[in-house]
């Protein structure tokens, strides 16, 4: 379980161009539920999830994950509770051109030393459960905006994490892809992960699968269901 | 520790797919990191091999040289000089010397002609014969058994047969010598019979140069004293003052590869940052991120630096280190050519590792150390 307290979020704090993305957000995010934050462009979502997921510090406020603080810890310990914890898929997804999809999925579990057979063979196994066996060789820049996406999900899996974060995945798919990404999301869900989504796109708020709903304006939480 | 194995050996698998990415970037750190090397590393293993060459020649040389000076400059010595050094105490050998410098026309270099010591039994040569070094053999393309021909300032000839060449570990002593017979080389410098070059005094006891020096010189008052230890110092002085100046004069180059260094290296690219960042993101911590930048370095560096010591060394040894030998050797250039053997010196090579290794990890370690302890999601944008 995710806990937020009072959390903040102030960009260039103190400056002229000082912008406050997050301004006081409780929430509760329960273990194996798929949350969906929705709310206009430039509301704080992706602040938001950026700041669950331990990608940046919150500016005040308090999140612990289980029980555990982790909004004071300092740099070291926070790398290894995001890395225990979440699994990111960015909106741009943020692959490593260059590398074949299959290297760009074992680079999360590269640090946790595991044999390198091991890796390949992982690796291999999520592309094939998501349609991508044929791609693994292939440098991410050649693939498609959805291909990347699995890819992305791919990675985000590797290292096992109890929490998939994922940005907007369906701004750039057409129908039949937002329903694999369902497909996906529903598996995941079942497998008993905990899923949050930051997305506007009514297919996606919508869709049966999803727990809870939190409604995001200027920075704020204007209404969270249930 | 299987684990630290196969996490070390990701982490130089994915360096080396890191390095083949940016190929531009890398290679121009390798050109110019492996330029400086060279530079420097030819300026070392020059001096160092000379200094060496001066020492072999030194150490060949005799403990104490008399000159017979006249208003300053050398003069023959009498064989009444001679004989007033006998029976010195502390004395083991006297030997009058004969040697002086030929200027060939036809090799185009300045040949040593000596007269071999009587106790030197291995290099005695006969009437008409004469031994050569390499450079002289090489210079006249000489073999064993070849006539060669030498002509006097005065138009005197000398005609001799090549008996052997000389084999020497020390190029610099042996390259120019041409080694005649005594009548053979009063005859063609039209020496009378009693006058030396200088005389050669060697002492029972090395302890005692200094002591044996003094007393000569009060038997001598016409004659200069030079001890071994004279000369090695102003040698070992004269190639280090150069040297030192060369190398100052590459400190600039140093101080300016430092900042190009520091630009290239780490002078982050966008693309670089965003790779950090999604590194981190994705569970790499800064130690891991860190690790992987020292070896993408240590691997630019490594290559940059073997290649530039190897450069050096055939600079020196080849080519007789062709760009910077003019300044190290001073106007009197070293004719004829020899080949230099430059060793390879540890605590050089360390030394000219700290110097370029040194700047360029700093230049690596600062900016990447900056971007991968931010906030993953302030670098990624
Ligand atoms: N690193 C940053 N520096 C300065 N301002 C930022 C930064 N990141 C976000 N912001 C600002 O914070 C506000 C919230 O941005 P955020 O990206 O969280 O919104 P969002 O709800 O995800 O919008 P969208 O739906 O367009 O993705 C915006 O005004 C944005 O300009
Ligand atoms: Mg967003």
């Amino acid at each position: 379980m995710i806990t937020l307290e009072q959390v903040t979020k102030v960009f260039n704090q103190g400056r002229h161009n000082e912008v406050a993305a997050v301004r006081g957000v409780d929430l509760t995010i329960g273990d194996g539920r798929v949350t969906v934050l929705r709310g206009p462009s430039g509301s704080g979502k992706t602040t938001l999830l950026t700041v669950i997921g331990c990608l940046a510090r919150p500016t005040t406020g308090r999140i612990r994950i289980d029980g555990e603080m982790v909004s004071g810890l300092p740099e070291r310990f926070l790398n290894e509770v995001r890395r225990r914890t979440f699994g990111f898929v960015f909106q741009r997804f943020n692959l490593i051109r260059g590398l074949s999809a299959r290297d760009n999925v074992m680079l999360p579990a590269y640090p946790t030393g595991r044999p390198h057979r091991a890796l390949i063979d992982q690796a291999e196994g999520l592309l094939d459960r998501f349609g991508l066996a044929d791609r693994a060789s292939l440098s991410v820049e050649h693939l498609s905006g959805g291909e990347a996406q699995r890819v992305a999900i791919a990675r985000a899996l590797i290292n096992d994490p109890a929490v998939i974060v994922a940005d907007e995945p369906t701004a750039s798919l057409d129908g039949e892809r937002v329903a694999q990404f369902l497909a996906i999301a529903e598996d995941l869900k079942r497998a008993g992960k905990t899923v949050l989504i930051t997305s506007h796109d009514p297919r996606i708020t919508a869709a049966p699968l999803v727990d809870a709903l939190v409604t995001m304006a200027d920075g704020r939480i204007v209404e969270a269901s249930p | 520790m299987r684990a630290a194995f196969e996490r070390r050996r990701h982490l130089v698998d994915f360096a080396v797919g890191s390095l083949a990415r940016h190929p531009t970037k890398n290679l121009g750190l390798v050109v110019t990191y492996a330029l400086v090397v060279f530079l420097v590393g030819s300026v070392m293993l020059y001096g160092s091999a000379i200094r060496r060459e001066a020492a072999a020649m030194l150490s060949s040389g005799p403990e104490i040289t008399a000159q017979a000076m006249v208003m300053g400059r050398h003069d023959m010595s009498t064989s009444a000089d001679v004989a007033a050094l006998k029976g010195l105490r502390g004395v083991r050998r006297i030997e009058p010397r004969l040697w002086g410098y030929l200027w060939d026309s036809a090799g185009a270099a300045n040949y040593t002609l000596m007269v071999p010591p009587p106790s030197d039994a291995a290099h005695a040569v006969g009437k008409g014969e004469a031994i050569v070094g390499e450079g002289v053999a090489r210079a006249r393309k000489l073999k064993p058994g070849a006539m060669l021909f030498l002509v006097s300032p005065s138009g005197k000839f000398l005609k001799t047969r090549v008996k052997s060449i000389l084999s020497s570990d020390s190029a610099l002593v042996s390259s120019d010598l041409v080694l005649v017979e005594e009548a053979d080389f009063r005859a063609f410098f039209e020496l009378p019979a009693d006058v030396w070059t200088d005389v050669a005094i060697t002492v029972t006891n090395p302890r005692e140069v200094t002591t044996v020096a003094e007393k000569a010189a009060l038997k001598l008052p016409r004659h200069r004293f030079v001890t071994r230890a004279d000369m090695s110092r102003t040698a070992e002085a004269l190639f280090s003052w150069r040297e030192g100046l060369t190398l100052a004069l590459l400190a600039g180059a140093l101080v300016a590869f430092a900042i190009l260094a520091f630009d290239k290296a780490s002078g982050l690219s966008a693309e670089e940052r965003r790779e950090i960042g999604i590194l981190k993101a994705i569970g790499w911590e800064t130690g891991d991120v860190i690790a992987l930048k020292l070896v993408e370095g240590g691997l630019v560096s490594g290559v940059a630096f073997l290649v530039g010591v190897i450069g050096a060394w055939a600079h020196v040894r080849f080519f007789a280190a062709g760009l910077f030998a003019p300044v190290l050797e001073g106007w009197s250039t070293l004719y004829p050519r020899f080949p230099l053997a430059p060793s390879i010196d540890a605590l050089e090579i360390a030394t000219l590792a700290a110097l370029t290794v040194a700047p360029f990890t700093a230049a690596i370690l600062v900016p990447v150390w900056r971007t991968a302890t931010a906030d993953p999601d302030a670098v990624m944008r």
